[in-house]
């Protein structure tokens, strides 16, 4: 090995190592399950989010597709995972968790080629489309789903057999937050392999990727399916959480406020989605103290004006923010700072 | 079954006011304008409140659905969306997603939630009875103004006319040396005008609540999309598709008749992904 | 053999021929200059040979393997890589990560998501010694989208060369570089290893008969002449085309 391809190995190396502010941010994230014992159902509600916003960043903030309809992922799973356990198909959480899973990337691989094809315009509908039209399959087999009124009747075994999906969420809580973290460890080992630059390759100059000869179109079907799968998690870890599931999972509304947590938390470097999430939950759950019904207007507002002042000086500010807890936290011997997944200043 | 027919050509000819707009903002300034559907729903609840509330006749109403629509439009033009013309594809999704949660939300605050019917003048309630096809009235004055009306409006008049020269090739509009900005707005206004007057005369058959805009995106959608944003009779075409296809599926096969148009969405866009109707451009 | 051949190459764009019955032999090693007066065509030529635009006639054939039909990255793969006469970079990627990408792509690593970029020593040893040759060694961390237009040109090429083609297109390399960064652009297209067939699109006299051993000469879609430099300069038909042009334009 020649000196100059060692420097390169290394400095590969070194920026795919965890940062302490990545330790930080996963040590606290657990430290939560002992530090808020009674706040275990939004705790929950947020893990769940965070997941939905991670596989949305994977296409958005990597590969650079709008989605106006990655809902259809989380409600299909969602549902399979419902419907797994009403009907005694598959006992075991995990287990109909990642057939859930592998239902909703099934319908990420089979979309994706519709994606594919024409601009961002027909992405918006087709994306936006496929939503609706699963919203709609839910709401005419009623009999299946239960159409309006959701599907009844659900229980969930305990995971493993031994741990019960009890009353307070403990273990609901523990659940979910685990599995957000094998997803995002994969989903980090994806973004800084050889495949992970390409998508970003994609992203930046699809003409010039295919010039050096990235078949554009199957890393896009791939990682459109990853995401999918991903969305899928999320949405069966609601239902398993929850012992419930309604034809909300599949609105307009959900996929929408996923696009705004995910600006909210910046794209592109894979905890903006969580950052997001953890700030979305606990803005709402302010506001609805305030103004409950009109929280859609809020969620506008806020659309229109992080576009106005433009994302990439909330990404601006977001990036400062975090250099800033940074470099706090490497002031302090390596620990975190008291939040590291505080609201940024904005 | 004509009657089905003619229904589905009054029902897609009232999509086509509603989507024009957004296929024209499409085509000219690249501008994606999901709130599109709001204006609608502010020409739909002004002709509401004239006609209802203050007793404006109905033919009136009709016209000043558009005018006041096309003002709102023309204000929100100037003051908001140009910040966002030059923005990605995705920033005016973000922000027109975020003008359309405002509006649903203001709305249902303001005039309530429920359903909203405009009271429609007697001369044009009932149907006609035409070599044993049923046409209703309402549909009729649909059918008719409407073709008249826009026929006009974009052939005869100077504005139409600019309208399609830009909209055919933007680059040449644009290298004439005409005033941008202006043009913008006065289509933007126009565009809006259209869904205002589209969403008044359309309370009647699509039903008129603050959801409305939410409610119909998917159609507008899949107007442009299929129609594409080269040409007016494109879309024009594709919304005659989409009614006759919405209404006969839902009479023939009222279980699955909602899927029609999905149908028809993933059909066009494996066969022809640029539009069914339009010009091979390299967009 | 020769590497690349073109035979009767054609394309129209609906009335106009934008490309008429375009025959080249390049042969390996060679350095091949096609020059023209502007909008003869010279561009059109690339990208049909690297499958961005399908001629309406004729063939194109790669060491002996009629390509005609491949898409471009297809083409890639076979050994035809190319630059483009405005930068197509990937702004927000280094240099270093520019040329990793490639060089993991070409070793067949593009689709491993599991393995860290850097982790095979092969692939790290060959980005080294790339960003060497190619002179962007102190600026390889920085994101493309700020350097110096000169060194955007150099890993315009590089990122070609990456691929380690057999035939390296090169679309007027030396536009728009200020002449403070020319010379070291020159100097790095020089030293291209011999085994790698080059054509190249340019204006630049210069460069053109200081590196090229045969010159092909496109005027309004067709060739005029193909021959070696010196009997392409001695052409009278040459000048009156170029001075055509000057006295035109």
């Amino acid at each position: 090995m020649t000196e100059a391809g060692k420097d390169v190995a290394t400095y590969l190396a070194r920026r795919a190592r965890w940062s302490p502010f990545e330790i930080a941010f996963w040590v606290l994230a657990f430290a939560t399950i002992w530090l808020f014992p009674g706040k275990y159902l939004i705790l929950t509600e947020t893990a769940i989010l965070g997941l939905f916003a991670l596989s949305l960043d994977l296409i958005l903030g990597y590969a650079g597709i709008i989605s106006l309809g990655h809902a259809a992922f989380f409600g299909l799973a969602g549902y399979t995972a419902g419907l797994l356990a009403k009907y005694e198909l598959i006992n075991e959480p995990v287990l109909a968790l990642l057939v859930s899973g592998l239902a909703a990337a099934a319908l990420g691989f089979v979309t994706s080629f519709l994606v594919l094809r024409g601009s961002d315009l027909t992405r918006l509908m087709v994306t936006l489309g496929v939503a609706l039209m699963l919203g709609e399959l839910a709401n005419r087999f009623s009999n299946f789903t239960g159409g309006a009124d959701g599907l009844q009747g659900v229980s969930i075994a305990p995971i493993f057999g031994v741990f019960r999906f009890d009353m307070f969420g403990h273990n609901g809580y523990v659940y979910c937050l685990v599995i957000l973290f094998i997803c995002f460890l994969i989903a980090r080992r994806m973004v800084y392999s050889p495949f992970g630059l390409s998508l970003r390759s994609l992203k930046g100059n699809p003409l010039r990727a295919s010039a050096i000869g990235i078949p554009v179109n199957r890393r896009l079907i791939a990682i459109y399916t990853v995401s999918g799968g991903f969305a899928g998690i999320a949405g069966a870890l609601l239902t398993q959480t929850t012992a419930f599931c309604s034809l909300d999972v599949f609105s307009f509304e959900r996929s929408a406020d996923l696009l705004l947590v995910l600006i909210i938390g910046g794209t592109g470097y894979l905890y903006g989605g969580l950052i997001g999430a953890v700030i979305y939950k606990f803005l709402q759950d302010w506001i609805a103290s305030l103004t409950p019904q009109y929280w859609q207007f809020w969620i506008g507002f806020a659309l229109v004006v992080i576009v106005l002042i433009g994302r990439e000086r909330v990404e601006g500010w977001s990036a400062a923010a975090r250099a800033s807890i940074y470099r706090l936290g490497k002031g302090l011997g390596g620990r975190s700072a008291p939040d590291g997944a505080a609201p940024k200043g904005h | 079954m004509l009657t089905i027919l003619f229904d589905g050509i009054a029902y897609g000819m009232l999509l086509f006011v509603l989507a024009a707009g957004l296929s024209i903002t499409l085509g000219l300034m690249n501008f994606i304008n999901l709130a599109h559907g709001a204006f609608a729903m502010a020409g739909g609840y002004c002709t509401v409140i004239l006609v209802n509330r203050l007793g404006v006749p109905f033919a009136l109403g009709l016209p000043l659905a558009f005018v006041v629509t096309a003002a709102i439009g023309a204000v929100f033009e100037r003051a908001l969306y140009v910040h966002v013309y030059a923005r990605s594809h995705l920033d005016q999704v973000l922000f027109t997603i975020g003008l359309v949660f405002m509006s649903v939300a203001a709305v249902d605050y303001v005039m309530g939630s429920s359903q909203q019917f405009v009271t429609i003048p007697q001369a044009l309630q009932g149907q006609f009875n035409v070599f044993g096809i049923g046409m209703s009235k309402y549909r009729l004055l649909i059918c008719g103004l409407l073709t008249v009306g826009l026929q006009l409006a974009i052939s005869k008049t100077r504005f139409g006319s600019r309208l399609r020269a830009a909209v055919d090739d933007r680059r040449v509009a644009r290298g004439l040396g005409i005033n941008v900005g202006a043009v913008f707005a006065m289509t933007f206004a126009f565009g809006s005008g259209l869904a205002g007057l589209g969403g008044a005369l359309g309370a009647e058959i699509l039903g008129l609540d603050p959801t409305f805009p939410l409610k119909y995106m998917i159609y507008f959608l899949i107007v442009v999309a299929v129609g594409g944003t080269s040409s007016i009779i494109g879309p024009f075409l594709a919304s005659i598709l989409l009614g006759i296809a919405d209404v006969a599926g839902k009479y023939y096969a009222p279980k699955l008749g909602a899927f029609v148009i999905y149908t028809i969405m993933i059909v066009v866009l494996i066969w022809r992904p640029q539009g069914l109707f339009a010009r091979s451009a390299s967009r | 053999m020769p590497i690349l051949q073109t035979i009767g190459l054609e394309k129209r764009f609906g009335g106009i021929l934008a490309t008429n019955d375009v025959s080249l032999s390049i042969e390996k090693g060679a350095r091949h200059a096609l020059i023209g007066p502007n909008g003869a065509g010279k561009t059109t030529v690339i990208n049909l040979l690297t499958g961005v635009l399908r001629p309406t006639a004729g063939k194109v054939i790669l060491a002996g393997s009629d390509i005609t039909a491949l898409r471009p990255h297809q083409r890639v793969r076979l050994g035809m890589a190319r630059t483009f006469q405005i930068n197509q970079l990937f702004l927000d990627l280094t240099p270093l990560e520019t040329i990793g990408l490639a060089v993991s792509e070409r070793l067949g690593h593009g689709s491993d998501w599991w393995r860290l970029v850097g982790s095979r020593s092969e692939v790290t040893e060959e980005i080294a010694e790339i960003i060497e040759r190619f002179r962007l060694t102190d600026i390889m961390h920085q994101r493309t989208a700020v350097l110096p237009y000169g060194k955007q040109r150099l890993l315009e090429i590089a990122l070609a060369f990456a691929c380690r083609p057999q035939v390296l297109l090169l679309d007027e390399p030396a536009a728009g570089v200020p002449d403070a960064e020319r010379q070291e652009l020159l100097a790095t297209i020089g030293e291209l290893p011999a085994d790698v067939t080059v054509l190249l699109i340019e204006h630049d006299m210069d460069l053109v008969f200081s590196f090229a051993d045969r010159i092909s000469v496109l005027v309004n879609g067709g060739l005029l002449l193909d021959g070696t430099p010196d009997e392409v300069a001695r052409d009278p038909r040459v000048k009156a085309v170029y001075l055509g042009e000057e006295l035109d334009g």
